[in-house]
């Protein structure tokens, strides 16, 4: 790649070099393809050396994983708001707010220039998501250049980039701890299992990611380029009934059919007896995280997006 | 040849939740106790509808302290109790109570019990016998079109079986899968309802005298377990199941075909001396048990025509085994 492409007038952005990259495997206890890689690379990381940066694996609720379950008190991945990253009271604080400050401490303080580069966070779903990267900012050139790296290194295998930029629903994740947070999403695999295909592309992708920050900190320019993205809309919740109990399943037609247009009237969710429930959004979208088993107590069945091409401008290294 | 008389099933029990996050049968049983359908076909079966772990099933987990459906041995049902006794031990109690006494003559008649498995093995009916014919009848009615069927025998004697189904005069499982733990999925739901709907079907034919002919069926009996290559000193797994293995539940396991993949990308295999039927391939569960799959041989059970005894005929048998047990 040269720097300067013929459509490339403005000069690219400087950001600083990455030298402080985490891996975290187990943010959920149960999700096993990071918690395998992260345990493998642990005792032996040759694998994910890059020159000229510190890569460190990272088990990041080690009870979770140690019961095989998604978390012990709280959800791990929604701990790190400020709230709880200031709280006090130690012992008397549920678990994962005593890690999260524990892991603010170790890799942030989050939104400081002190804290981590990169962190890149390993998650399965139960959904048929395949592979996907998440992004929580559309403004970070650093993360774009990345993923728009990673899609066309594994190409023409799929990795879809799907953006939770949206104000309420974003959520407050243990990468986010790090500068430039990155999410990896594979599925679908239940919760608990480990199956090869999963976890061979989750390594692959990781990878390509670690490619891409050698390369950036070598000085290699990376021109502006457009980056299509799933953008976050809204979170739809199972039908339930006057005590909150679900009364109906994602429908047949919609199972597994993550990123694929949904259009009103189409199919939803059917019933326990057997009737359908239809869409009755006004435009098509595009569902996402599909019947992840996690999420019934979240109160969603699936998460709707909107397709979206971003630019992202050149980046070079400071 | 005439056909084997056998008592009529009064008494049928319909089972969900016995693992708390398989929630085909959670969801089944509870929508089938808020709709109480009721048989009107032939003789009425009673139906009762148990969700057999309610503290499991509130956290969305297997089981709480232990595994309810390996509490049903005579030893465990009949041995003592105290403050510390875990959860699920206190509740297998309650449901020989509610179903059984396990071994006598107030069980109930049939038990269904519903599960679901992370392993690709469609719909699976599991039982202790290759030659309870109620249970192989109602397998062989049970052929649904979408949906793949097998039949599963452990080859485990009375007094060591340990499911709950074991608690019933006849009992099976009824696993469907693939289905990750936790989550309910349309088709497989649908493939459980219609299960047990057939299954009450069948009941009611049954009980009203109908004859059902003999014939064969295909028995995948249990033979041994296979465990993950684990490190010695941490016993954590050093390999996946090979992805040319993967979701392949019964499909011929030859000696020489590939079984594991370990972590660096070796391919570790199948060293048996016949080849063998896998299921259970990557069940969830089963990681903490030590099997990454079962193996099976495969036997080709003849099964005779059956039908309900007539008031008079149960009578007639239940005076002869009352003169008999006088003798003894």
């Amino acid at each position: 790649m040269s720097s300067g492409g013929n459509n490339n007038t403005k000069a690219a952005a400087r950001v600083d070099a990455a030298r402080r990259v985490a891996i975290f495997g187990g943010t959920h206890g149960n999700e096993m393809s990071g918690v395998t890689l992260v345990n493998l690379w642990v005792q032996n990381g040759a694998e994910i050396q890059r020159k000229g940066v510190e890569i460190k694996p990272f088990i990041a609720n080690p009870k979770a994983v140690e019961k095989c379950v998604r978390y012990v008190d709280t959800d791990l991945n929604r701990a790190f708001t400020q709230e709880n990253l200031s709280a006090t009271g130690d012992d008397e604080l549920p678990y994962e707010v005593q890690r999260a400050q524990e892991i603010n401490r170790m890799f942030g303080p989050k939104g400081s220039a002190g804290a981590y580069d990169v962190i890149f966070d390993l998650h399965n779903t139960t959904s048929n998501m395949g592979c996907t990267l998440i992004l929580e900012s559309s403004k970070d050139a650093f993360n774009l250049q990345m993923m728009n790296y990673i899609k066309k290194a594994f190409a023409p295998a799929s990795c879809l980039v799907l953006l939770n930029e949206h104000p309420l629903l974003k959520y407050s994740t243990s990468r986010s701890v790090a500068k430039h947070p990155v999410g990896l999403e594979v599925g679908p695999q239940p919760q608990g299992v480990l199956r090869s295909n999963i976890f061979e592309a989750m390594r692959v992708i990781l990878k390509h990611a670690l490619d891409f920050i050698e390369l950036f900190n070598e000085g290699m320019e990376f021109p502006a380029c457009t980056v299509e993205v799933f953008w976050v809309l809204e979170r739809m919740d199972y039908p339930r009934d006057a005590n909150g109990n679900i009364i109906a399943m994602v429908h047949p037609n919609l199972q597994d059919c993550d990123w694929e247009p949904l259009n009103p009237g189409d199919p939803m969710f059917q019933t326990f007896d057997g009737k359908s429930i239809h869409y009755q959004g006004s435009s098509t979208v595009y569902p996402t995280f599909i019947n992840e088993a996690a999420y019934y107590e979240k109160q969603q069945a699936f998460v709707t997006t909107r397709r979206e091409t971003l630019v992202a401008s050149a980046v070079r290294k400071a | 040849m005439r056909p084997v008389l056998l008592p009529r099933l009064c008494r049928v029990a319909v089972c969900g939740g016995t693992h708390g996050n398989e929630l085909s049968g959670v969801y089944l049983v509870r929508e089938m106790l808020k709709t109480e359908t009721r048989r009107e076909d032939g003789e009425s079966a009673s139906v009762l509808m148990v969700l057999s772990n309610p503290r499991a099933m509130q956290q969305c987990r297997r089981y709480v302290d232990t595994d309810l459906n390996r509490c049903f041995t005579h030893a465990t049902l009949n041995g003592p109790v105290s403050d510390g006794t875990p959860y699920e031990i206190m509740r297998s109690r309650e449901l020989n109570a509610m179903l059984g006494p396990k071994g006598s003559r107030a069980a109930v008649d049939l038990v269904c019990d519903l599960h679901n498995t992370t392993a690709n093995m469609g719909l699976c009916f599991i039982a202790y016998s290759d030659s309870d014919w109620i249970c192989l009848h109602i397998f062989r009615y049970l052929q649904m079109p979408d949906t793949p069927m097998r039949f599963i025998h452990f080859d485990v004697s009375n007094k060591e079986s340990y499911s709950l189904y074991s608690i019933g005069k006849h009992g099976f499982a009824m696993e469907i899968g693939p289905q990750p733990h936790g989550c309910v999925k349309s088709d497989i739901y649908t493939a459980m309802k219609e299960g047990v709907q057939h299954m009450l079907d069948w009941a009611g034919y049954f009980n009203s005298g109908c004859l059902f002919e003999g014939g064969l069926v295909d028995v995948f009996t249990m033979v041994k377990n296979v465990d993950y290559p684990r490190d010695g000193e941490t016993r954590n797994i050093m390999a996946t199941i090979h992805p040319r293995l993967q979701d392949r539940d019964f499909c011929l396991l030859h000696p020489g075909d590939p079984l594991f993949q370990t972590f660096s990308g070796e391919t570790l295999t199948y060293n048996g001396n016949e080849p063998l039927y896998p299921f259970f391939i990557n069940e969830c569960a089963y990681y903490e048990k030590g099997i990454a799959l079962s193996l099976a041989r495969k036997k080709c059970v003849t099964i005779p025509s059956i039908r309900a005894q007539t008031e008079e005929e149960e009578e007639q048998a239940s005076e002869q085994s009352f003169a008999s047990e006088e003798e003894e």
